[in-house]
Formats: C-alpha cells, sequence, structure tokens
C-alpha cells in the first residue's frame, strides 16, 4: 500500500479540462441554440405586436428590429434556427439508428456546422436582394 | 385479478408510467418545424422593412398569417418540450417546479401574444 503511484495514473477526463470531441459540441450547441432561439421569437413577436399596437409602439420596435442590434440578434437566430433544424433532421435520423458510429457522426457534426453557415449566407442573400 | 399482463402494462412505460409520449411529441413538432422553418423565414424576410400599414396588411393576408401563427405556436409548444429536458437534467427540487412553470407561463403567454397580434391584422384587414 505504500508504494503506491500516486502521481502518474491516467486521470479520468473532467469536463473543463477535457476537449470535447467535435460530436460532443455539436451535441450540446443543439440545445444552447434551441434555448437562444428564444431572442428571436421574442423580438418578432414584439414587433407583430407593436404594430398593432400604434404607429409610435411599431416606429420603436421597428427601430430596433432595422437597427445594428435587431441585425445582429435576427442573424444570429436565423443561424441558430438552420443550426437547430439540421441538427433536430439529424436527431430524427438517429432515432430511426442511422449515423450513429463515430466517423458517421464526426461527418454529420461538419455537415451541420457548414449547413447551417451556407444557409444563413442564402437567407441573408435573399433577404437584402429580396 | 388483473386480467392485463405484465407485457402489456409495461409496453411504452417508463418509470412516470407516461412513456414515450414527451419523446414522441418532440418527433412530430420536429418534423412540423422542418417544413414551417423555410418557409417562416421567407415570409418574415419579405415583411422586414415594410411601413406598419404595410406589415399589418402582409400579415392579415392568410398565408402568411397562418405560417406565422403555426411557426409560433408549433415552435415554443417544442420550445416549452425543450426546456422541460434541460430543467429535468440541471436543476432539482422546488427550483426545478419553479421553473417548469415559469418556462410553461413564458410560452403561452408569448403564443398569445403573437395570435392575438395576427388576429387583430386579420380582423384590420378584414375592415378596409
Amino acid at each position: 500500500m505504500a508504494d503506491v503511484n500516486r502521481g502518474n495514473r491516467p486521470l479520468s477526463p473532467h469536463l473543463q479540462v477535457y476537449k470535447l470531441p467535435i460530436a460532443a459540441v455539436t451535441s450540446i450547441l443543439t440545445r444552447i441554440t434551441g434555448h437562444a432561439l428564444v431572442a428571436g421569437v421574442l423580438l418578432l413577436v414584439w414587433w407583430l405586436v407593436a404594430a398593432v399596437s400604434g404607429p409610435e409602439a411599431f416606429a420603436c420596435a421597428d427601430w430596433v428590429v432595422r437597427s445594428w442590434i435587431g441585425f445582429i440578434v435576427l442573424t444570429g437566430a436565423a443561424w441558430a434556427l438552420w443550426y437547430h433544424t439540421l441538427a433536430g433532421i439529424r436527431h430524427l435520423f438517429y432515432d430511426a439508428g442511422i449515423g450513429l458510429e463515430i466517423d458517421e457522426a464526426r461527418k454529420s457534426s461538419w455537415a451541420i456546422i457548414i449547413g447551417s453557415v451556407v444557409l444563413t449566407l442564402i437567407s441573408l442573400i435573399l433577404f437584402f436582394i429580396g | 385479478m388483473r386480467y392485463i399482463t405484465p407485457r402489456k402494462a409495461a409496453t411504452g412505460m417508463g418509470s412516470a408510467r407516461s412513456g414515450t409520449q414527451h419523446h414522441w411529441a418532440m418527433t412530430v413538432s420536429a418534423c412540423a418545424l422542418v417544413l414551417l422553418t423555410p418557409a417562416f423565414l421567407l415570409v418574415v424576410g419579405s415583411a422586414i422593412g415594410l411601413p406598419r400599414e404595410g406589415v399589418i396588411a402582409y400579415f392579415g393576408r392568410p398565408y402568411p398569417g397562418i405560417v406565422t401563427a403555426l411557426f409560433v405556436i408549433v415552435g415554443m409548444v417544442h420550445f416549452m418540450k425543450g426546456t422541460r429536458i434541460m430543467i429535468d437534467d440541471y436543476i432539482y427540487n422546488t427550483e426545478r417546479k419553479v421553473a417548469i412553470i415559469a418556462s410553461v407561463i413564458f410560452g403561452w403567454a408569448v403564443i398569445s401574444a403573437a395570435v392575438f397580434a395576427l388576429a387583430k391584422m386579420a380582423f384590420i384587414t378584414i375592415a378596409i
């Protein structure tokens, strides 16, 4: 007992010092984007309610929606919405037992990250030219 | 004497006796939202930038109004069920109950506000 090596054993990974695999990052981001999306919904619902409340209320909400703050919140919400949608579709495949191997999960993780950025850029382009 | 077999009593039931309804409800609302998300983004993208009268007339039309109402209602029900999972994972005891109640009240408040605004826009548009 006295000569037990206490300093050189492998340590079990701890979340704060453990480099998360990409599949774990995309998994927790699904939950984070889902909850953060409520900011975008709140902004848009406030804007809708303001439109039927009166001209002053709408001017205020519309100013926020079209300001740089609104642009950041709504662009962020668009990305979060696309990310959550793609990750949710992956969950539907997971439920069907498809794509559960580590290598497949790694590939679908990158597909979700790249796909969400591409779809957000397409949304922005459609918004500004449409 | 129970006539039900043990297998029948257990099928589809977890320890909470409510089984897989929550997961199934998330699956159904997720599929609906996959369809609603692109439709909603196109609708909202067309509406931002319009003057107040334009916004009211736009959402007073059937397609934009229905897509927006569906997205907010199905989205917030999906949100409430999603927060429930997060609350169950991270919050305990009385705080858990308070958080669940707050999440449900908040979700229905957002739904009511959106439905009220959209209904009023539809009625204003009819009056026009």
